[in-house]
């Protein structure tokens, strides 16, 4: 799935990267902990949904070479942190839907989540395997 | 007995403690510095994850450090210092979930205690020294697979 | 549709099960506790990654149907313990948020 037929599912502009917006998105997932998305996100080329909008989402799009970052709940982050995205190459979107409505939709839609990558204690955990 | 690797790059990068404007720029300045070395993008990646949680780590809880990044022709190392509280007890913060993020830092998005963790889990070693009052010392090694992924490393990204 | 039947349906497995009759009528995905406070609404399903101990403090106040940890997360004793004495339903999904979020929207979708 394109950028540019998130948007429209959602009802999303951009507010950064709109040039890319044929970028094709591997992938989406959802989350507000950064460290989380660090520790469970494995392929390259995934939209992350957020309600988080500090300079630092920007960085970890950058470090794990996200697709794109869809901001939910109408959230904008700061001037300097949608410049610094721009400059970087990393789309940014904004939709005014709740974040579960937003997976809800995009899911529904076929956009498939992100593959499992094992968390740090999952080699060590001798329970039983999920189904 | 093969001698041992020369040293090709040296980079001190300075942290600012509670800096939360420019909190992470490290960690993909580092990743510029490593692909404009042609260092594999494998590396490159688990690198900027490692980085990114140990620039964190010094913004959110110390009045700030300095991160020293060593490029070998076999590895990369990532040395994080600090002049923080220290770590009171290493075995509980290496548990995944552990935090003492305050409720400011949780809702801004950090604090989920995967911090060292994460960095754990993306190094080839991770070297942790703490003294209580006055600092912490992080190193992480990536040993560098030029067999599997040689010539490719430079291509992605700019 | 009752909070069992979606656990069925979605293959949830119930860490504490204080009242699989409870209606589910909606959902929420959110991994911080103010967010939840602020926005989720009685009755809703909410779906996170959040593990802290406060996630049982902040599902009682905002009366959701129950909390899922997605990707598998198990809580520590201590928020199971939490979860018992308040009575707050708890639930852990194979999937993670997008994933769990997406088969509950269409499940509950008329």
């Amino acid at each position: 799935m394109r950028l540019r037929e998130v948007a429209e599912l959602v009802g999303a502009r951009f507010l950064a990267g709109e040039e890319l917006a044929d970028r094709e998105v591997s992938a989406a997932f959802a989350a507000d902990l950064l460290s989380d998305v660090l520790a469970m996100v494995r392929e390259e080329g995934v939209l992350l949904i957020t309600g988080t909008v500090t300079a630092q989402v920007v960085r970890v799009a950058e470090v794990m070479n996200l697709a794109g970052v869809l901001f939910v709940r109408g959230k904008i982050p700061a001037k300097s942190t949608v410049e610094y995205a721009a400059a970087s190459g990393i789309p940014l979107l904004t939709t005014p839907r709740l974040m579960y409505e937003t997976c809800g939709l995009l899911y529904t839609h076929g956009l498939p989540g992100a593959k499992r990558k094992p968390l740090p204690f999952e080699h060590d955990q001798p329970g039983p395997p999920p189904p | 007995m093969t001698s041992p690797a020369p040293l090709r790059h040296k980079e001190i990068f300075p942290v600012v403690g509670l800096d939360l404007e420019h909190a992470g720029q490290v960690s993909t300045e580092v990743q510029r510095v490593l692909r404009r070395l042609g260092v594999e993008a494998e590396v490159v990646r688990r690198a900027g994850i490692v980085c990114f949680e140990g620039e964190m780590n010094i913004v959110l809880y110390t009045p700030g450090g300095r991160i020293i990044l060593l490029v070998y022709d076999d590895r990369v190392e990532l040395i994080f210092s600090d002049q923080g509280p220290g770590i009171p007890d290493i075995e509980l913060a290496r548990q995944p979930g552990y935090s003492t993020a305050p409720d400011w830092a949780r809702e801004l998005g950090f604090g989920s205690g995967m911090g060292l963790p994460n960095m754990e889990a993306n190094s080839d070693r991770l070297e942790i020294r703490s003294r209580l009052g006055e600092g912490t010392v992080i190193r992480a090694t990536f040993f560098r697979r030029r067999d599997e992924a040689a010539g490719s490393g430079g291509a992605a990204g700019a | 549709m009752k909070l069992r039947e979606v656990a069925e349906r979605l293959g949830l497995e119930f860490l504490v099960a204080a009242d699989p009759e409870a209606e589910v009528r909606g959902g929420y995905v959110s991994d911080l506790l103010s967010d939840v406070l602020a926005h989720a609404e009685a009755g809703d399903l909410w779906i996170t990654h959040q593990r802290h101990l406060n996630v049982v403090a902040v599902a009682k106040l905002r009366g959701v149907a129950g909390v899922v940890l997605a990707r598998g997360l198990r809580p520590g004793p201590e928020t199971l313990q939490r979860a018992q004495q308040e009575g707050v339903n708890l639930l852990t999904s194979p999937a993670d948020a997008f994933d769990t979020a997406g088969r509950l929207h269409r499940l509950l979708a008329p």
